[in-house]
């Protein structure tokens, strides 16, 4: 019996990790599904939430509350900046400039947040307490809690927002035909741009909910970013169910992977599932056909 | 020559083209005509490989190339040229026309690498060579100019070149004529004339009618993604459906 | 009109003068720490020019060179410092199995394109990154691997800068001077035309998807002798030194230093490894520097220093000379 106290432990760390990779995938999926781009850059948002969050609260002294909605305002301008002065202005370029263009935003945002915060690692407070609470045989922190209902509520608002605002509506027609999204009046640049900002947003959302259980440092936005990108590949580049699944997924199984096999290989189990979703079913793990993107 | 058989082509739920044959006959210039939609490029995009068919087979010499790559059509003499010109832009337009002469060199990266002197010679045969095909479409004063440089319609003469260069039995024209001005349409029809007296048969798409009812000698014609007729240009002035396709609903 | 002689005269004339200029060199500051930091100028522009025949020519980004460069630096340290191998043999066995599985992986992963095959690659760069840490028994884990012996040839042992300095550079010069036919061939064309349009070049016969493993493969055996000869004139390799970030920074030599100009991988590999030297400041902002560079280089200079400065000397000189004409 043991062995399965473990095991559910291990499922419901996965979940929480996975709800974390789940954000940050949606907000590739978005930026993708706007610009046909993979935003290298999108892990630094996440990073971002974290750190700034941390910069108010410790050194600017600001309650929780605001501290957050700081961080993600400043994230998600951030990601408004480099949407206008890097991606704007290469319009027609190539997938390999926008490729290096966007790594090249992602090291320079995690290199100002060296400067400006340092090497160290730092840890959030939890949002309420670190009292454990028991699930039958398995404990769950306050924190796994929150990281839960942020994830659910944040799903359920884009879902609504894609599904029954004017302007969701706007970006999913441009994700579907730019041009003639253009054509019948929708200012697509518009739409590029609240895309960034929606996934820098989710993104920095990400990084201040997950902050407080695994620590936070300049460059934790590289490994987050590409597991999230791994989520969204197995959802199919999906803003929506595809890629929570996805992320679901590969949180559980790292999770059970780390638990039972070997945590120092933890890391690569999403780079194989990367490789081999990307070689075998581009198209994700739930949608038929649509090759087009490879 | 060439012979398609009962090509369908649906993008999920639209029918680009459907049950369309016909044959291309060897030395002959064959015209593929049809107003906007009727589905000429992609019918050029399936017998070139670049396209996998719904349905239907091509064949080639009696030998069907259903679903080959276009590299290996390349190898058994088909070549094409694009409405909107492909070239290798960054490359001069002597390189782009040895690129056309891939298939004719056998050296590869060792032997490029060391250049071997059978690599060496190799190579001045195709700098030969390639100096053929830019006189045979008239543009040896361009050989080391950037082929992105290039005004459209010299533009239009390199692919030609180009595929010329693979000395193929067949080549696809996907609307030559698209972008010239008459002066210019005027040398390529020239030219098309040109490429079927040395022998290789010509398949083209085409909207300027006059140029099509002047070289071809047969013609096909296209209609929403269905033959609507076949036969000599007279004939095909003529016949009443092909007039009323084109003036009629359209 | 140039034929196929005065070609080869062209090639010369840059290459001669250029590989005098290397090869003179240590002349200038015989045993200093510089000519440490030359010996890595060579290994980096071995890697840069590797890369650059995929991403320069062939239009297909490697996010994972680090591992191949890593592979040959494990590779040989392990055969040789464990199991005793010939350090010549070592480099010849690994590069030819690094040759052997980036040709196997090279098949399904070129069939992608652009940014998925920029992910691609970088997972397997972070896998291999994985495996260097974690297989401790055979990898030493994150301390490192160490007892690593010198090349020898004869009774010269490479246990010097000044030595390791030529056998380095000869290395180099030889593979920039063979890149320098490969990439004006046959082959070369073949590369540089599915850059342009793969499409057109599958129509004229270039079979695509071969010479994009070839040359994948190619990159990695050249990036594999690199990472050879670093741990030979190290005697030390570690993982740190085969992870991302220098997966990154050698596509920014690239990017910098022109992307197909194999000169060019030269200069972007020279400016990256001495520029640290020179600003002491510059260690702390590297990563700035390189996220900088990368954004401002693929924006206002695509073609890399190789084309932008002669553009940028000749934009002034027109101006110039417009002033001049208004003058008159």
């Amino acid at each position: 019996m043991h062995i399965a106290d473990q095991i559910s432990q291990y499922l419901l760390s996965g979940l929480s990790t996975g709800a974390i990779y789940a954000l940050i995938g949606v907000g590739f999926a978005i930026i993708h599904n706007s610009t046909g781009i993979i935003n290298f850059a999108q892990g630094e948002f996440v990073m971002l939430g974290g750190m700034l969050t941390l910069f108010f609260l410790t050194a600017l002294k600001l309650p929780l509350l605001v501290s957050i909605i700081l961080a993600i305002a400043v994230a998600t301008l951030v990601g408004i900046a480099f949407e206008r002065l890097a991606i704007r202005p290469m319009k027609n370029a190539s997938p390999i400039s926008l490729v290096i263009i966007t790594i090249g935003g992602s090291i320079l945002i995690r290199g100002i947040a060296m400067l400006i915060w340092g090497k160290d690692t730092h840890a959030l407070p939890t949002f309420s307490g670190n009292d454990p609470i028991q699930l039958g045989e398995a404990t769950i922190l306050p924190q796994h809690l929150w990281i839960f209902a942020v994830t659910v509520i944040v799903i359920i608002c884009s879902k609504l927002y894609f599904n029954y605002t004017i302007s969701g509506k706007a970006m999913r027609a441009c994700a579907y035909n730019s041009r003639a999204a253009g054509l019948v009046g929708i200012d697509v640049r518009r739409m590029v741009l609240f895309s960034f900002a929606i996934s820098a947003a989710m993104g920095s959302m990400a990084g201040i909910i997950i902050a407080p259980l695994t620590m936070t440092s300049y460059d934790v936005g590289i490994m987050l970013g590409l597991k999230g990108f791994c989520a969204a590949i197995i959802g199919g580049m999906s803003s929506g169910l595809g890629t929570v699944f996805g992320g679901i997924i590969l949180g559980v199984l790292e999770s059970l992977g780390a638990g039972l096999l070997s945590s120092g290989y933890k890391d690569a189990i999403a780079f194989i599932i990367l490789l081999i979703i990307l070689l075998v079913r581009p198209q994700g793990l739930f949608k038929k056909g649509d090759t087009e993107r490879v | 020559m060439l012979e398609v058989q009962g090509i369908t082509q649906r993008f999920g739920g639209v029918t680009a083209l459907e049950d369309v044959s016909f044959r291309v006959a060897e030395g002959a210039i064959t015209g593929i005509i049809g107003p906007n939609g009727a589905g000429k490029t992609t019918l050029f995009n399936i017998v070139t490989g670049i396209y996998t068919p719904t349905g239907g087979t091509v064949h080639l010499q009696g030998k069907n190339v259903t679903r080959f790559a276009p590299e290996r059509l390349a190898t058994l003499g088909m070549v094409r040229t694009f409405q909107n010109i492909e070239l290798f832009g960054k490359m001069t337009v002597l390189e782009n026309v040895m690129v056309g002469l891939h298939t004719k060199g056998k050296s590869g990266i060792l032997a490029s690498s060391l250049r071997l002197p059978w690599q060496v010679a190799e190579e001045r045969r195709m700098r030969e060579r390639a100096f053929h095909w830019l006189e045979f479409t008239g543009i040896t004063d361009l050989a080391d100019t950037e082929a992105g440089n290039l005004p459209f319609g010299k533009g239009r003469l390199l692919e030609t070149a180009r595929a010329m260069a693979l000395e193929p039995k067949v080549i696809l024209m996907d609307e030559p004529a698209a972008g010239l001005n008459s002066r210019e349409t005027l040398e390529l029809a020239r030219l098309i004339q040109k490429i079927r007296e040395s022998g290789i048969t010509v398949a083209l798409v085409e909207h300027d009618m006059e140029l099509v009812m002047d070289i071809c000698d047969a013609i096909v014609v296209l209609n929403l993604g269905r033959k609507l007729a076949e036969g000599t240009p007279r004939e095909i002035q003529e016949n009443s459906e092909v007039i009323s396709a084109y003036l009629g609903e359209g | 009109m140039m034929d196929k002689r005065s070609l080869l005269k062209h090639e010369a004339v840059k290459f001669i003068p250029f590989a005098l200029l290397i090869l003179a060199l240590p002349m200038a500051f015989r045993e200093g720490y510089l000519l440490n930091v030359f010996v890595f100028v060579g290994i980096h522009t071995l890697l840069a020019v590797a890369l650059n025949l995929l991403l320069g020519y062939a239009g297909q980004i490697s996010l994972g060179q680090a591992a191949f460069f890593g592979l040959g630096a494990y590779g040989s340290g392990i055969l040789t410092a464990t199991h005793g191998l010939n350090p010549w043999l070592a480099m010849v066995l690994v590069a030819a199995a690094v040759g052997v599985l980036a040709f196997l992986i090279g098949f399904p992963i070129l069939k992608l394109k652009g940014h998925y095959l920029a992910m691609a690659t970088l997972g397997f760069g972070i896998i291999v990154y994985i495996v260097f840490n974690e297989a401790v028994d055979v990898t030493g884990g994150p301390s490192g691997l160490s007892g690593i012996p010198n090349l020898a040839v004869g009774g010269i042992t490479f246990d010097s800068d000044f030595k390791n300095y030529y056998l380095i550079w000869g290395i180099t010069l030889l593979t920039i001077l063979l890149s320098l036919n490969l990439v004006n061939s046959r082959i070369g064309r073949g590369l540089r035309a599915i850059h342009d349009s793969e499409v057109a070049a599958r129509v004229m016969g270039v079979n695509v998807r071969l010479l994009k493993v070839q040359i994948f493969a190619l990159s990695a055996v050249i990036s594999s002798v690199a990472g050879s000869l670093y741990a030979y004139t190290m005697t030390f390799v570690s993982p740190t030194s085969f992870g991302f970030n220098f997966s990154v920074e050698l596509v920014t030599m690239v990017i910098i230093g022109g992307l197909g100009s194999i000169y060019g991988s030269f200069l972007g590999a020279a400016l990256l490894t001495l520029l640290p030297e020179f600003l002491r400041a510059f260690q702390d902002y590297d990563i700035v520097v390189y996220g900088f560079l990368l954004i401002f280089m693929t924006m206002y200079m695509p073609g890399g220093l190789v084309r932008g400065i002669p553009a940028l000397v000749g934009r002034i000189a027109e101006r110039i000379g417009i002033r001049k004409k208004v003058d008159a």
